[in-house]
């Protein structure tokens, strides 16, 4: 596949090498001298200098033949241009734009960026999944509809402890999909499964429901 | 008329004082509060420091209310985000952007943006003036 990257910066780089050993076809677009030469010292000719903004740059870059086109600097109104620009003049099938301010998310989706990845998004899920009393966990996000895979703990003490699936009052939108209880085999809870304290849960919800599905099963 | 002005440039100050003088309801908006400098003593509207390509920020400034939005920072993308946020996301009916980069602009303006590029602008004023002689 031939893939465009906009921004060599460490992102950039590193996406870059990782996409030539997987023997992709790869161009990196790059404002500063110095940065073009690293990649020209370590990677060979791989990277182009100018504004990946630019429709000229993206022309000569061979955009229209492109079939994934990823813009990674640090500035988000960049991306976005760079991401716009592509698909709107150059038909690229595929943009991915990375995304500073988690808030810009909806927005870029909303300007037709066809995937956006939220950086601070990602190191605070890491985070959380490292802290061992987070009550929710992100596990995996899917797709557009905004569909994610969380675990919960339920906690000594929650309102939930005890009581039965379906006496819970769950987000229409939100499935529990797996009862994990020390000792004993996985299982997928029925209406009659009763919850108790230590349980882990593996749920499906969406970014709308995940907090009225936190508190549900973890509020006390 | 219920105007946002996003920088406040040369270009922004000027528009916000010219249309305050009128009678409009003026909001500036700047990241850098030095930049309210530039707005005259009798200037009656508002100035708001934050940034325009922020969602949170645009609200604070009342763009909920407005009637028009004009993005005229100095970065091109800065002011193509905006202009598009409030477009699309808020429903602003008049929508105004400057884009430097001609060929910018050009996209933009095919995309439904009314953008206007000062180069191409300016550069049509010369060759008009200089060949006026």
């Amino acid at each position: 596949m031939y893939i465009i990257i906009v921004g060599g910066g460490s992102v950039g780089y590193y996406l870059c090498k990782a996409l030539l050993s997987e023997g992709h076809e790869v161009l990196v677009l790059e404002k500063n001298a110095a940065k073009c030469e690293r990649f020209e010292d370590e990677l060979g000719s791989v990277c182009v200098r100018g504004d990946g903004c630019e429709a000229a740059i993206l022309a000569e870059a061979g955009t229209s033949r492109a079939d994934i086109f990823i813009a990674t600097t640090d500035e988000d109104e960049d991306n976005l241009v760079a991401c716009q620009v592509a698909k709107h003049k150059f038909s690229v099938p595929r943009t991915i734009a990375r995304i500073n301010n988690p808030k810009n998310e909806k927005i870029f989706k909303k300007l037709s960026v066809d995937c956006t990845i939220s950086v601070t998004n990602l190191i605070l899920e890491h985070i959380e999944e490292e802290i061992p009393t987070h009550p929710l966990i992100h596990l995996l996000t899917m797709g557009e509809e905004r569909t994610e895979i969380v675990e919960i703990r339920i906690r000594e003490g929650s309102t939930a402890v005890g009581k039965s699936v379906k006496e819970l009052s769950l987000p229409l939108d939100s499935i529990l999909a797996l009862v994990i209880r020390n000792g004993e085999k996985p299982r997928v809870p029925t209406a009659n499964t009763i919850l108790e304290a230590d349980d882990r849960i593996i749920a499906l919800t969406t970014t709308d429901s995940e907090e009225a599905l936190r508190k549900e099963l973890t509020g006390s | 008329m219920n105007v946002i002005i996003m920088g406040c440039g040369r270009v922004g100050a000027q528009l916000a004082s010219l249309l305050d003088a009128e009678g409009h309801k003026i909001t500036v908006l700047d990241v850098d509060a030095y930049s309210f400098r530039r707005l005259p003593p009798p200037f009656g509207g508002t100035a708001l420091v934050g940034d325009g390509t922020d969602e949170e920020v645009l609200k604070k400034a009342g763009i909920e209310e407005a009637d028009a939005f004009v993005a005229v920072t100095q970065g091109d993308n800065r002011n193509v985000m905006a202009a598009q946020i409030a477009m699309h996301i808020f429903g602003i009916p008049k929508v105004l952007c400057r884009i430097y980069d001609p060929l910018r602009r050009d996209i933009y303006e095919a995309l439904g943006l009314e953008a206007i590029s000062p180069t191409t602008v300016f550069a049509q004023l010369l060759k008009g003036k200089l060949l006026a002689t």
